[in-house]
């Protein structure tokens, strides 16, 4: 009965935080472009629960995250771009955008996952640099992908709603998981995938679970980024923007969902903010002092800002936060 | 039949030449992999850093001998001076006091990629390098002999001779040294080393040193053979040897010297044979296929998983 009450309660909250949000855009008080920086914000946070449970919870190290955003961005612009911006050609899109991402991951995931650490790191930063080489050639495939012009012209369908209940969506999704026996057996492969394969789970189901579906959010956050600013270009999803991802899930405490979503949306800001405060002849400034934050906020706290907790999840519907133990999965320390 | 001959004939010369680019490119990586792979070895951190220092290295070069009226080879040497000591202080204020906390070794790579991101814009602001291409005055002319049809150039041997010369003294350090002997010890067993008495905290320093002035060295070659300079220049070389590295087995020394090499080939036969477009992705598609083959590269020991 209380665990009900309390869930109706998260509900409560999130849909007043949304009457909120919803009323101070339409009144005026969050402009046009804090708006739009607001939506970037949710998108990157989709995109970061994505790798939060691919990395943070089932322990697979990703340096391509971004590639499957890319993905997910272009699949689902080339869909309205030829169909129309209709709103059922436009939930296609992203639905198609999502699948595709996530078959690719699929299809790359079962051989790459095998291996392990910093090796599938690397493995799956090659993977992006494939994938971005073959987006800046796409145009030779199709002319309306754009290859290295970008690509123009899609449908601007994307609203603060989307944005907004896609992230909750996502949030929903990987808590629930996590919370399941399913997220169970992901994080004992985290700790110790030997241990966890004695114990007989099916090790490579679980490691290829976790990676379809974290791939498959970021290709929804790819496809709402396509519909949202119209315009998208293989820049955008290059390995620098795979390290952004990666820096919001350890930078929020790896195993910490409320962690990944306070840092994806604080890190935007932050950017943003910095853009608006420097004054013009130190602007060139912005990108030494958003490195310097990132180096004494990891040497300062190397859990990471949450440090695997979990932060008003309880509140937000009940359940025991996944506690991590940090440093005992990642076997070898930055040296002894 | 007669046609065939007459087009390897013809063709030979040309793939002798991409060979000898391939080598050139090839040992400019050799040197950035060696700084990765050796402190990898060491305290398994990917230094993002790394190919940042290979930036830093190409600029103080070029300035060297542009501004500074230093014949080329005393440019050279500075600039290795000048990042060993920049190498060791990334080390001593960044790394080690994560080291001292015993954090998570991904805290550490984090951190590496702040490093990163820090002298990349530091190094764009007006009053360092500037954020804008230099294009580099080579400090002696481009002479191109030819032996049976095939070119050679100045560049490319002063290139390779001056990795191999490198290399050589690499060589000794790491085995005919003290030092060389406690980096391969702490290698090996940090908590062995230490309990040796070994100052794990110096060898570390020490390897930064070597790593960043091997960087260094390459900088300022791949700012002779590819004479343009900037900010970001670092970014793709640094990726490359990293993988070359991994491709090599990373935490081996010749390990990174063949993946650099293999590195170095795949990508000039991609651009020359099938599309300089496509350069990137067949070099990264060849290290996707050889560590499924080989999960700790061709030269690496796949030993078991320490849980």
């Amino acid at each position: 009965m209380a665990q009900t009450s309390k869930r109706l309660a998260a509900a409560a909250a999130v849909v007043g935080l949304y009457i909120l949000l919803e009323l101070l855009r339409r009144t005026g008080v969050i402009g046009a472009y804090w708006a739009q920086v607001m939506d970037l914000s949710l998108i990157i946070t989709i995109s970061a629960v994505g790798l939060s449970l691919i990395y943070g919870f089932a322990g697979q190290f990703s340096l391509g995250h971004a590639a499957f955003y890319g993905i997910g961005a272009y699949t689902a612009g080339l869909i309205t771009k030829t169909l129309g911006g209709e709103i059922h050609w436009y939930v296609l899109a992203l639905a198609a955008g999502a699948g595709a991402a996530g078959l690719v991951a699929f299809l790359i995931g079962l051989p790459i996952l095998r291996l392990r650490s910093d090796y599938l790191g690397i493995a799956t930063l090659g993977f992006g640099f494939i994938v971005k080489v073959l987006l800046d050639n796409s145009d030779k495939l199709s002319p309306t992908l754009g290859g290295a012009r970008g690509m123009l012209g899609i449908p601007q369908t994307t609203t603060f709603p989307w944005v907004f209940w896609g992230a909750v969506l996502a949030i929903l999704l990987v808590r629930n998981l996590v919370h399941s026996s399913y997220g169970r057996a992901c994080l004992s492969v985290r700790e110790d995938e030997i241990a966890a394969d004695i114990m007989g789970i099916h090790t490579t189901r679980f490691k290829t679970l976790a990676f379809v579906l974290g791939c498959g959010l970021a290709g929804l956050a790819g496809g709402l980024y396509a519909h949202r600013y119209s315009y998208l270009h293989p820049q955008s999803f290059d390995f620098l923007k795979s390290l952004d991802v990666l820096l919001i899930v350890v930078l929020g405490g790896l195993g910490s969902l409320t962690g990944t979503v306070v840092t994806a949306i604080g890190l935007v800001f932050l950017q943003e903010w910095l853009r608006g405060i420097l004054p013009q002849d130190y602007l060139d400034w912005r990108g030494v002092i958003y490195a310097i934050i990132l180096i004494v906020l990891m040497v300062r706290r190397p859990q990471g800002l949450m440090g695997g907790r979990e932060w008003s999840l309880r509140i937000l519907g009940g359940g025991e936060p996944v506690q991590i133990v940090t440093g005992k999965g990642e076997k070898g320390r930055a040296s002894a | 039949m007669g046609y065939l001959l007459e087009s390897i004939r013809n063709g030979l010369p040309l793939l002798l030449e991409q060979v000898l680019n391939g080598l050139q490119l090839g040992f400019v990586y050799a040197l950035i992999a060696l700084g990765y792979t050796m402190v990898y070895g060491i305290i398994k951190l990917i230094n993002f850093a790394h190919g940042d220092i290979f930036m830093v290295g190409a600029f103080l070069g070029v300035f060297g001998f542009t501004y500074w009226g230093l014949p080329w080879p005393a440019a050279i040497l500075v600039a290795m001076a000048g990042c060993a000591v920049f190498g060791v202080m990334i080390e001593r204020i960044a790394y080690r006091p994560l080291r001292a906390k015993g954090a998570p070794r991904i805290a550490a790579l984090i951190t590496a990629i702040g490093v990163s991101l820090f002298i990349e814009y530091f190094s764009s602001l007006k009053f360092v390098f500037g954020p804008n291409f230099r294009v580099v005055e080579r400090p002696f002319g481009d002479v191109r002999w030819t032996l049976g049809g095939v070119g050679i150039s100045n560049i490319q041997l002063l290139v390779i001779a001056v990795v191999l010369g490198l290399l050589l003294a690499l060589q000794y350090v790491v085995y005919r040294t003290k030092i060389g002997k406690a980096m391969r010890a702490v290698a090996f067993d940090v908590d062995a080393a230490r309990l040796m008495g070994i100052d794990v905290d110096k060898v570390i320093a020490y390897t930064f040193a070597i790593g960043s002035a091997l960087a260094a060295a390459a900088g300022v070659l791949y700012a002779l053979a590819y004479p343009q300079i900037h900010p970001f220049m670092g970014i793709m070389p640094g990726l490359k040897a990293f993988t070359a590295a991994v491709l090599g087995g990373i935490g081996n020394i010749p390990g990174a010297v063949l993946g650099a090499l293999i590195m170095g080939q795949a990508e000039v036969m991609t651009a020359a044979y099938i599309s300089s477009e496509f350069r990137d992705a067949i070099a990264f598609s060849l290290l996707i296929l050889v560590l499924l083959v080989r999960p700790a590269g061709l030269l690496g020991k796949a030993g078991p998983e320490k849980v």
